[in-house]
């Protein structure tokens, strides 16, 4: 996935930040990374500020049995476009120092309060939105959502469980329709 | 495909390629009449087509800048993108949820059967029920409208048994999976949905119905049609004689090109029609071509949108399966014992994660929202689509913001009549009753942020010229070479989804200029 980045790649970047972790054990990504560390570079912000935002991520969107790394995507998403923007490089870097030392490590309820204060402005709306728009589009949320995302290169839903809902009655045929190649 | 001279001044010159402009061009080029399509947009297809709804969102979407005001939620929430139209040749088509219901008899009459109602401008339309009929036969004859002419139904998804056995504990009558323009069987030389979901990124079997794939290449087909690709009109020009005589637009360079035309039909969607015929003032039409009413991006519709997502105890996966296949007409009726005038539609939606979180669920962030996101695969999801009343201050206008070009950019304001809060008020509602009917543990309402999708009423068809901008068949009372090919020309919205109606009209519009251009009337 994007935040992991291989050895070589790190090389080139013109780097202002880190940011690390370590995958879970069980983690799906763990089978498949040669490592169970991630290390994501970043270009625009600090690492201190990556640190921030993965927690602002955190404390918006709060899913205790999702990684750290499926958050780091959201600063991915949020370091790249400031290194492509600076009015966006000012604005996080605004809303970050706005949010206070410390609230990296700070508990949740002191997270929720800094961010709560910060409602109303284009940094915490911005983030809200990106958040939502890249944590869940990252293969480890839909694990955790359970969705299974296109099915087109699999032949769609059709055999693949698009009807299988049992705890209801079934529909009868004169308000639906028949199911294409099932007979009936 | 036909390539035809800047100066050839024989040529139809069709501004837009989706329901309507897509539909106008195959009708035009199969009577031999040549047509110059400009679109905008690029050229995408069923193999290009994103799987990744963030992708696949950019590749279809208008995404310039617009802007709105007024105390409609959208000026709040998403004020630069008012309205989610696709900017792509297929237009809205290829986007779609392809729900195909025909407005009813009454809905036609709505100043009549809702009577005189402060703080709106309601018109009936000028076209009978019985003569837009006719209309309907045929297009839902070319877009094999399930559960019309002997054509079956989809099959239940899982969403919609949710739907269905709330809608049947609610004692609902007619509770089914709709009309919907996509294939329930391989018919027109295109396959039968595999319920993959994805109706919104494109559908890549080409299942559903878009004219990118249908009406375009039957209309290349003729050796009569010239589609012109990221060509962004700018202008419509007229003559001494007050009729139109050329399109002006940038192409895919930016470099300004002038197309001559014999008559001109616009379909950009009435934020990009209105915008377009205003750019095209002019000392004869100072207030906008085809304008001299005064009436053009007036009574703005957009229908009355509210969503409701229901937590189920068990699984439903509603994202398997097809988009909107599921429909309930029992709200469809002029009721006012309900506390308002007019009928919505309750239509069964799939959303992803995403979608769900930003365009569905109600704004939140914190545990009570991961929390709910947490039941992603429990989620089932109803809409409720209702008309909304016109009102002469709701209108596109020309906005202050500019776009790459330096032009005005459309601005959309709207207030919303209380008609409008009480309707969605009802329709959330019964929403959330079907879904509690099934067995929700939650049920979670929201307006129907971000953006408008249907939209209405800029240009109406008024058989008196004070009241509208067009004419029955969609003709500029001004300009008789001038026709408005989209939705655009609805006299009202009435409640159904707009794309079967727009096709009607272009049928019976393009029979129309074809017998025009024969009496060189045109």
């Amino acid at each position: 996935m994007s935040a992991c980045e291989s050895a070589e790649r790190r090389v080139f970047l013109k780097t202002t930040g880190v940011l690390t972790g370590v995958l879970a054990l069980g983690s799906p990504l763990a089978l498949l990374a040669p490592s169970r560390s991630w290390a994501l570079d970043l270009t625009a912000l600090t690492s201190e500020q990556g640190r921030v935002l993965l927690a602002a991520a955190r404390t918006l969107l709060p899913h205790d049995r999702l990684e750290d790394v499926a958050y780091a995507a959201v600063v991915n998403s949020a370091d790249q476009d400031a290194a492509r923007d600076a009015e966006l490089k000012k604005s996080l870097t605004e809303g970050i120092a706005a949010l206070g030392k410390g609230f990296a490590d700070a508990d949740e309820p002191t997270r929720i309060a800094a961010l709560g204060k910060l409602e109303p402005t284009p940094f915490f709306q911005q983030l809200r939105v990106r958040s939502i728009q890249v944590l869940y589009a990252t293969p480890l949320a839909h694990a955790l959502l359970g969705y299974e995302g296109e099915a087109f290169s699999k032949g769609g839903y059709l055999a693949r469980g698009f009807n299988d809902l049992r705890w209801l009655p079934e529909v009868p045929l004169v308000d639906a329709g028949p199911v294409p190649g099932a007979g009936s | 495909m036909a390539r035809f001279a800047f100066d050839d001044d024989g040529v139809v010159v069709i501004v837009g390629s989706g329901a309507g402009g897509g539909t106008m061009a195959h009708e035009l080029t199969r009577r031999g009449i040549k047509v110059v399509l400009l679109e905008a947009g690029r050229r995408e297809s069923v193999a290009s087509f994103s799987q990744q709804p963030g992708v696949a969102y950019g590749q279809l979407t208008w995404l310039e800048p617009r802007s709105s005001s007024g105390d409609w939620s959208v000026a709040r929430t998403t004020p630069s993108a008012p309205a989610w139209l696709a900017r792509t040749v297929g237009g809205t088509t290829t986007h779609w949820g392809a729900v195909t219901p025909r407005m009813l008899d009454w809905e036609l009459r709505a100043r009549t059967v809702y009577g005189e109602l402060a703080g709106t401008s309601l018109v009936d339309w000028p076209i009978a029920y019985q003569e837009l009929a006719k209309y309907y036969d045929l297009a839902e004859k070319r877009l094999f409208v399930t559960r019309r002419h002997g054509i079956p139904g989809l099959p239940a998804s899982n969403n919609f048994k949710v739907m269905y056995a709330g809608a049947k504990k609610l004692g609902y009558q007619r509770a089914h999976t709709g009309y919907l323009a996509i294939n329930s069987q391989p018919q027109d030389g295109r396959a039968a949905c595999i319920q993959q979901g994805f109706c919104v990124q494109g559908c890549k079997t080409a299942a559903k119905w878009s004219t990118l794939y249908t009406e375009i290449p039957r209309a290349e087909a003729t050796g009569k049609l010239d589609l012109r690709i990221e060509s962004m009109a700018t202008r419509i020009e007229h003559g001494a004689n007050g009729r139109v005589n050329a399109v002006v637009y940038r192409d895919a360079s930016g470099q300004e090109q002038r197309q001559k035309a014999r008559a001109v039909c616009v379909a950009g969607n009435a934020y990009e029609t209105t915008r377009l015929l205003l750019l095209s003032q002019s000392g004869k039409f100072p207030r906008g071509l085809a304008n001299s009413s005064d009436q053009l991006g007036r009574h703005y519709c957009h229908h009355v949108l509210g969503f409701a997502v229901g937590v189920m105890d068990q699984p439903v996966r509603m994202w398997r399966g097809t988009s909107q296949a599921g429909l309930i007409e029992d709200e469809v009726r002029n009721d006012p014992k309900r506390g308002f005038v007019g009928g919505y539609w309750l239509e069964m939606v799939n959303f992803d994660p995403t979608a769900v979180a930003l365009a569905a669920l109600p704004y939140g962030w914190g545990r009570d929202f991961a929390g709910v996101m947490g039941n992603f695969s429990n989620m089932a999801a109803l809409m409720m689509v209702g008309e909304d009343l016109p009102r002469a201050d709701n209108r596109i206008s020309l906005s202050s913001t500019r776009d790459a070009h330096g032009l005005p950019v459309a601005h959309a304001h709207v207030d919303e009549h209380a008609n409008d809060v009480a309707m969605r008020r009802h329709g959330q509602e019964q929403a959330k009753r079907v879904l509690e009917a099934a067995g929700a543990r939650r049920v979670l309402l929201s307006v129907g942020s971000p953006n408008a999708t249907h939209n209405m009423g800029t240009a109406r068809m008024s058989r008196d010229p004070a009241l509208g901008v067009t004419n029955p068949y969609g003709q500029s009372h001004d300009v008789p070479n001038l026709f408005i090919s989209d939705g655009s020309v609805f006299s009202t919205p009435a409640a159904a989804n707009p794309t079967l109606t727009i096709v009607a009209l272009a049928l019976r519009q393009a029979e129309y200029i074809a017998a025009q251009m024969v009496a060189r009337a045109i």
